[in-house]
């Protein structure tokens, strides 16, 4: 079954957050898009009105990256240092915003699974406490809480 | 100390006989039998349930014993799903740019792949 196109998010315990994705392309594509910086910069925050100012990646195990994006009245930043590097199927990282105000780094993992040349990427963000997760989530800025997003989802459009 | 109104919320939301009812009252209102019926559950059972809703603001109209239709309050609800939509707003933004972006790589190397054969050829 592949859903090409349908974003689930979920969460797996009451550390993390995750998020299921399936793309039309093959692992490899889809593992380069996500590590290489000219082509992280074409889609990774760049909504409108933002760009990406910075974007380092030293991709090596212990090697970091570093993340700006400006838009006209702010900028953003972020980095990390990756963990684990298995292309094209696994990459563990961790993450910290600059102004991040909850403690601690979190730990990025992606994992992508090709099939019939389609790929399901699935990225779990692990907060170091319960309480980081969820204080995180009512920021609005970075994620989601509750079983399944789409069970609520259901209920939403009768309550518009 | 008062909890914090959201940690109420997504406490009641985390279990899936209350979101069941939830999404029976979305349809309008009902009492605590009519509610109880799709259940395999007691009346006192369910009247549980409905207590942790209604302490979540997610349901109204309990007070008084088991006649009163229980009405869903949408206001709670949409502060607990209104940080998912910015979430999911800002992802499917990424993931489509990701597509966009995975077309133009795919189109790429079709273009290269053809040149090698072509080179291969000669």
């Amino acid at each position: 079954m592949t859903n090409i196109g349908l974003l689930e998010i979920t969460t797996p315990s009451d550390r993390e957050i995750a998020m299921r994705r399936v793309f039309d392309a093959s692992a490899r594509l889809v593992f380069d898009a996500w590590t290489k910086p000219e082509l992280i910069k074409r889609w990774l925050g760049v909504r409108a009105g933002w760009t990406m100012e910075v974007c380092e990646v030293d991709l090596k195990v212990g090697g970091k990256y570093r993340f700006v994006w400006r838009s006209p009245d702010m900028t953003m930043g972020m980095g990390g240092a990756y963990r684990e590097i298995v292309p094209p199927v696994r990459l563990v990282s961790t993450e910290k915003f600059d102004e991040a105000w909850y403690d601690g780094e979190a730990l990025d993992t992606i994992e992508l699974v090709e099939r019939d040349g389609k790929t399901t990427v699935t990225t779990t963000v692990r907060y170091v406490s319960r309480e980081v997760r969820d204080a995180v989530i009512k920021s609005g800025a970075a994620s989601g809480v509750a079983e399944s997003y789409d069970k609520l989802a259901e209920l939403l459009p009768s309550l518009t | 100390m008062r909890p914090d109104p959201l940690d109420a919320t997504f406490a009641a939301l985390a279990d899936p006989t209350r979101r069941a009812i939830l999404a029976r009252l979305a349809s309008g209102e009902a009492s605590v039998t009519e509610l109880a019926k799709p259940f395999a559950m007691s009346q006192p059972a369910i009247s549980k349930h409905l207590k942790v809703l209604e302490r979540a603001g997610l349901i109204s109209g309990g007070r008084e014993a088991q006649r009163r239709p229980r009405r869903i309050e949408g206001e709670a609800l949409a502060v607990a799903t209104g940080w998912l939509e910015r979430y999911r707003e800002v992802w499917e933004g990424n993931f489509q740019r990701l597509d966009t972006l995975l077309e133009e790589l795919k189109a790429n190397e079709a273009k290269r792949g053809d040149k090698k054969r072509k080179g291969d050829k000669k």
